[in-house]
């Protein structure tokens, strides 16, 4: 009898639903409501309030066409790329390196991941301190003799990016190293007894065997690293705010500057759109990998 | 009821007052010289019972006012606060986000007594006032360290002209001829200062007031971008961020001028260096005497709370009366709002300023004849052709470009 049977697929675990119910209240209301909101204005020629009136494609055509923009998305993949190769394997040769039961890990541990504990202003604003020409790393080294020693990156428009990829390499590499930690334990001892059997020596055996073993771990990182890297503002305000000139842009710093000091909503709202696009473009890979594969498996 | 509650504010505030009430103001004087005359405001609206409770924001108006605005639009209005008046503001006024001052300023005849009567317009829309002007700023001045041409033996140079022809010494002398911070709106201010003393009046009226593109991308401006570029040579050099740490290059002959509004004045003050003896100053470059009317006007969000409404009317007041407006300019440095001030202690520069206002070489600023939209984009341009090698050609063509989007 169909009026007999309750619908399962709602009652079911009632209790889980309810308390899940501000969760998803929270994502369809704030997250996809919000996206919606800022996707649909940014076809529209909103100044510093928002108003409905559509323009097409304008702000983006504008968009593409100024200088500060495409310099800003240049930017960000030259960052990105840097800090993805480089967050990666320094973490996970850090961890490796930890791996080895080595005497005070803890201490190394703590170590390595205490920068992860600072924010990206206070990160910048030391290393801006490090970096500056006049009180800083250069001035040390010349105060030590070597009077030609010249390491000036953030006030060179060429080598700038280079300047905060540092900062934010010492940053986050100790959390990639921490994520990667936790990958490894995650082996089976098992597996480095079969392979101490086979005689397969330990750095052959990380590359062929751990590394392939650890590909959630990795993936994960990868997500979380390269989230981060889209998002990358505080560090650079914090340590360069987009100078010299505007060598080291990146596009959140213009989506504010538009939104809020230019007071022309639908120009930020296009340039986050872009943004948003690019985040898609990296999670929506990733989500297929993740999800899409346990179907068959 | 305005007028009874006007009435009610105005005898509360001059006989005792019945209740104090705490007014937040938020603003963006941070530097030495503009602490101690916000100090003044302080002062003068504490002295009359009610409570100022500081709000600054440190970093400059490109920094405070996305904050501010994100406050008033996002329902926690401050008491009063700060903008250059003109068009930021304009639509936070439109969204009835902003208290209407139109009683105060008739109690006060306002109309009367402010001069150039521009800052008042600036502040009226639809016939309604909107913000009590405090001062005039006025950009488009060249600071001078006199002892640093005394020292080559050089004249100091009285106008643009003199001063790019003796750079060569200066250069050789291993001073950089120009100080220039390196923040976004100092480029663009220089360029606005060059732009009215090497394209004269007629020329700048064109283009900015009338909108005249062929004017912008015609022989005069190219000459105006050519000054530009020379003065990009001329500040090669100087890698300071803030603009007091640019004058300060000035005040201690690392530098030998800036271009910089009369706020410099204020730090030149704090060094304890006389006008006209340890500094010159030039307004309009010493080529055109012309000055911006920009300035600092308080505006005041509108408020649920009667109290709070009748303090904000309370302060508008107290802002605009000649008294305080002679001691927050003295140490300001910039010029009253008001023609009818006693000033006999201005200074070599403030004299300067106001023969300036005297004959109304006036001309209205930046904020008041482009969308902030506008400003930001030139602003970028500028900062580019500052930072590279980009040719006067170019940068004429994308600046054209950018106006005739306006």
């Amino acid at each position: 009898m169909a009026r007999s049977s309750p619908r399962p697929w709602l009652f079911k675990n009632i209790s889980a639903k309810i308390a899940a119910l501000p969760m998803i209240f929270t994502t369809l209301v704030v997250f996809v409501g919000g996206t919606a909101w800022t996707v649909i204005y940014s076809f529209t020629d909103s100044k510093l309030l928002p108003r409905l009136n559509f323009v097409g494609l304008e702000q983006y055509e504008r968009l593409w066409r100024t200088s500060r923009w495409v310099v800003s998305i240049e930017n960000l993949m030259l960052y990105g790329v840097f800090a993805l190769i480089f967050t990666i394997s320094i973490g996970f040769l850090l961890a490796v390196l930890l791996d080895q039961k080595i005497r005070f890990e803890d201490t190394f541990r703590t170590i390595m991941l205490y920068p992860f504990a600072l924010s990206f202003i206070v990160t910048g604003l030391v290393w801006q301190w490090i970096l500056n020409p006049d009180f800083g790393l250069q001035s040390i080294v010349q105060s030590l003799g070597w009077e030609s020693f010249e390491f000036n990156p953030l006030y060179d428009q060429d080598i700038v990016m280079y300047g905060l990829l540092i900062a934010g390499l010492w940053q986050g590499t100790g959390f990639v190293m921490c994520l990667m930690l936790a990958g490894l334990r995650g082996i089976d001892e098992d597996i480095w007894k079969a392979t101490a059997i086979d005689g397969i020596p330990r750095w052959k055996t990380y590359l062929v065997v751990v590394i392939p073993m650890m590909r959630p771990v990795f993936i994960t990182t990868l997500v979380i690293v390269a989230a981060g890297i889209i998002k990358l503002y505080d560090l650079v305000i914090a340590q360069t705010s987009g100078g010299p000139g505007n060598a080291s842009q990146v596009p959140a710093m213009y989506v504010y500057d538009y939104m809020f000091t230019a007071q022309n909503l639908g120009q930020g709202l296009a340039a986050s759109t872009m943004m948003l696009l690019t985040v898609m473009i990296v999670l929506i890979p990733w989500a297929y990998l993740e999800f899409g594969g346990k179907k068959h498996g | 009821m305005k007028t009874t509650s006007l009435a009610v504010a105005l005898a509360a505030s001059v006989a005792l007052p019945a209740m104090a009430t705490d007014l937040e103001v938020t603003h963006w004087w941070t530097s030495g010289g503009e602490a101690a005359a916000v100090a003044e405001l302080a002062k003068a609206f504490d002295a009359s019972g009610d409570h100022w409770i500081d709000g600054a924001i440190a970093g400059s108006g490109g920094t405070a006012r996305p904050i501010m605005i994100s406050r008033i639009t996002g329902g926690d209005p401050m008491g009063a606060t700060q903008f250059n008046h003109g068009q930021q503001a304009q639509e936070l006024v439109e969204a009835g986000l902003m208290q209407d001052l139109t009683a105060v300023a008739e109690a006060g005849n306002w109309r009367e007594t402010i001069n150039p009567i521009a800052l008042l317009d600036a502040c009226t829309i639809d016939g309604r006032i909107y913000c009590a002007p405090v001062n005039i700023h006025s950009p488009e001045w060249l600071w001078l360290n006199n002892s640093v041409y005394e020292n080559l033996g050089i004249p100091v140079p009285q106008n643009w002209d003199e001063f790019v022809a003796s750079a060569d010494q200066v250069r050789a002398a291993g001073i950089v001829p120009l100080a220039l911070g390196n923040q976004p709106w100092q480029s663009s201010l220089a360029f606005g200062a060059i732009q009215i003393a090497v394209a004269g009046i007629d020329a700048w009226r064109a283009v900015n007031v009338d909108k005249d593109m062929e004017v912008a991308a015609g022989p005069i401006f190219a000459e105006v971008f050519q000054a530009a570029a020379d003065a990009r040579e001329l500040a090669v050099g100087s890698n300071v961020q803030d603009w007091n740490q640019a004058t300060n290059m000035v005040i201690t002959g690392t530098a030998a001028a800036q271009i910089m509004g009369d706020w410099a004045q204020g730090e030149f003050a704090v060094a304890e260096k006389v006008a006209g003896v340890d500094y010159t100053c030039l307004p309009g470059l010493g080529l055109n005497a012309y000055l911006s009317t920009g300035g600092d006007a308080f505006y005041f969000p509108v408020n649920s709370d009667p109290e709070i409404t009748a303090a904000q009317e309370r302060l508008a007041a107290i802002l605009v009366a000649p008294e305080t407006q002679v001691a927050f300019n003295l140490k300001k440095g910039s010029l009253p709002i008001r023609g009818d001030v006693d000033l006999s202690a201005a200074n070599d520069c403030m004299r300067k300023g106001l023969a300036v206002l005297e004959a109304g070489n006036l001309v209205p600023g930046g904020d008041m004849v482009w969308t902030p939209d506008t400003q930001t984009q030139t602003g970028d341009l500028m900062v580019e052709f500052w930072m590279s090698d980009m040719t006067p050609e170019d940068a004429q063509a994308r600046w054209v470009e950018i106006l005739s989007n306006d």
